[in-house]
């Protein structure tokens, strides 16, 4: 139920730049430095709603130890201070919308479409997808793939869609609290179903709830889904087991909340050389087998690598040297320190 | 013959996959499970490298060794909520840290843990 993060481009629209970063993790989010130093501007798309990847995701909260100058940050405080750190160069964010297609136009750039009908047009691309993208983990109950789309949900596009139907809910994190409360009014009726009487979601949801139920104004069961009954991807009911044995209870639709796991997703699709899910790439330019199609971070793959933060930052500082090369061919790549450029201090804006 | 000099025993992490083939695993002291389960190049997703925010090393205990276990941690128990199939022996493989008791420990890798 979380929206877009506020700088996030409207969805539908076009736009040209001079690279685009497919991810917003920490290694996607500090290229935006490194080529913004040179003068390059990016703009970044990620399926999820805020930038920050699998720091912003996964482990927010966790401390980090190994950023080099930083004993401890957590994910969330890494994010934080690398969108401060790039917000000079102005990056454009495309949240929330999944990279599908990328093809080659007549002009020599790169086009990228998204699931949500953006197209960014650009000379140079930079994957920063780390493990893929974070989609809804979905529940191994035999058939369920007959019911997606039609019955069982794993996100919620328009309320409305679920209006007047009879709704059961599985999980018990903020997700499936917060659209229990929020659905329950409008739907015919609404149960929740979790393998366990207490809930990692916010207290003060968990209440309402357990209020609602009381109230008997919706239903809480203690289990898991065993099967999916119903034809031709319409639902009628599902067997829930519970401590006291089976149920089966009757409902239209299924909306599942257990969290993201990454899956890589079209970037497969790209026309880029592969190796067991990760691009391979050279250590000199961070480039992919297809010319000025650049891979950095988790997703890469050369000899030593090491999946680790600081190794992403280095690996997008020696990519905008060639993406320099590539969208300013008639220039001469200048290398300057920000501790002694007044040229680079003034992009910074601290002269 | 025996002196203070001498290796010390190995610690064998027995694993069963999800498509049911047996490995006996040689483990070191103070590996997590999921570590030694990984090493070895075994079919387990273990996306969050083991910072207990994912449940994809989802794994059931054999039932013998589930009381020499240390406890879950409430953080683990929350984590284990998107898992599949959560059963009483459920266990995060990543917050089971190898010791000399735990030499013979039977895991069988369990819904959610799968690659891709």
């Amino acid at each position: 139920m979380r929206k877009n993060h506020s700088d996030s481009c409207p969805p539908g629209a076009h736009h040209d730049t001079d690279v685009i970063i497919v991810g917003a993790g920490p290694v996607g989010l500090f290229a935006v430095f490194e080529l913004g130093l040179l003068d390059l501007k990016a703009h970044l798309v990620d399926i999820l709603n805020r930038p920050g990847g699998q720091c912003a995701e996964l482990y927010p909260e966790k401390p980090i130890y190994d950023i080099p100058g930083v004993p401890l940050i957590t994910g969330e405080g890494l994010t934080r201070d690398l969108l401060k750190q790039i917000a000079p160069f102005k990056p454009k964010f495309h949240l929330g919308q999944m990279a599908i297609d990328l093809k080659k136009r007549d002009n020599g750039k790169w086009r990228l479409t998204t699931d949500q009908g953006t197209t960014i047009d650009a000379p140079v691309v930079v994957i920063a997808a780390g493990g893929g993208s974070f989609q809804p983990k979905k529940p191994p109950i035999p058939g369920i793939a007959d019911f997606e789309g039609k019955s069982v949900f794993y996100s919620v596009r328009r309320m409305d869609d679920f209006r007047d139907k009879r709704l059961l809910i599985a999980g018990g994190g903020d997700s499936a609290l917060d659209w229990a409360l929020a659905l329950r009014p409008i739907a015919k009726s609404l149960a929740l179903v979790h393998r366990r009487p207490e809930f990692r979601a916010a207290p003060d949801s968990v209440a309402k709830m357990r209020t609602l139920v009381a109230a008997g104004g919706m239903k809480l069961f203690t289990g898991q889904i065993k099967a999916l009954h119903g034809e031709d991807g319409v639902l009628e009911s599902v067997t829930i087991k519970t401590a006291d044995g089976e149920i089966d209870y009757p409902c239209d639709i299924l909306l599942p909340f257990f969290g993201l796991t990454m899956k890589l997703g079209p970037v497969a699709n790209f026309g880029i050389e592969m190796q067991n899910n990760l691009i391979p790439v050279d250590t000199e330019k961070f480039e992919t087998s297809v010319p000025t199609i650049f891979a950095i971070g988790d997703i890469n793959h050369y000899p030593g690598k090491l999946k680790l933060i600081l190794c992403g930052f280095h690996e997008a500082a020696l990519m905008a040297q060639q993406a320099f090369r590539y969208v300013r061919p008639d220039e001469k790549l200048r290398f300057q320190y920000t501790t002694s450029s007044t040229n680079l201090q003034h992009k910074l804006g601290v002269k | 013959m025996s002196t203070a000099q001498d290796d010390p025993p190995d610690i064998i992490l027995n694993v069963t996959t999800m498509d049911g083939e047996d490995h006996a695993l040689v483990a070191l002291e103070g590996w997590r499970a999921m570590e030694v389960i990984r090493d070895y190049g075994l079919p387990i997703k273990a996306e969050c490298g083991g910072a207990c925010s994912c449940a994809t090393c989802h794994v059931y205990v054999d039932r013998a060794w589930l009381d020499k276990l240390v406890p879950p941690s409430q953080e683990e128990e929350d984590m284990l909520d998107e898992a599949f199939e959560v059963q009483d022996n459920s266990r995060l493989s990543c917050q089971i840290l190898m010791t000399p008791e735990l030499n013979g420990l039977h895991l069988c890798l369990a819904p959610g843990s799968e690659p891709d």
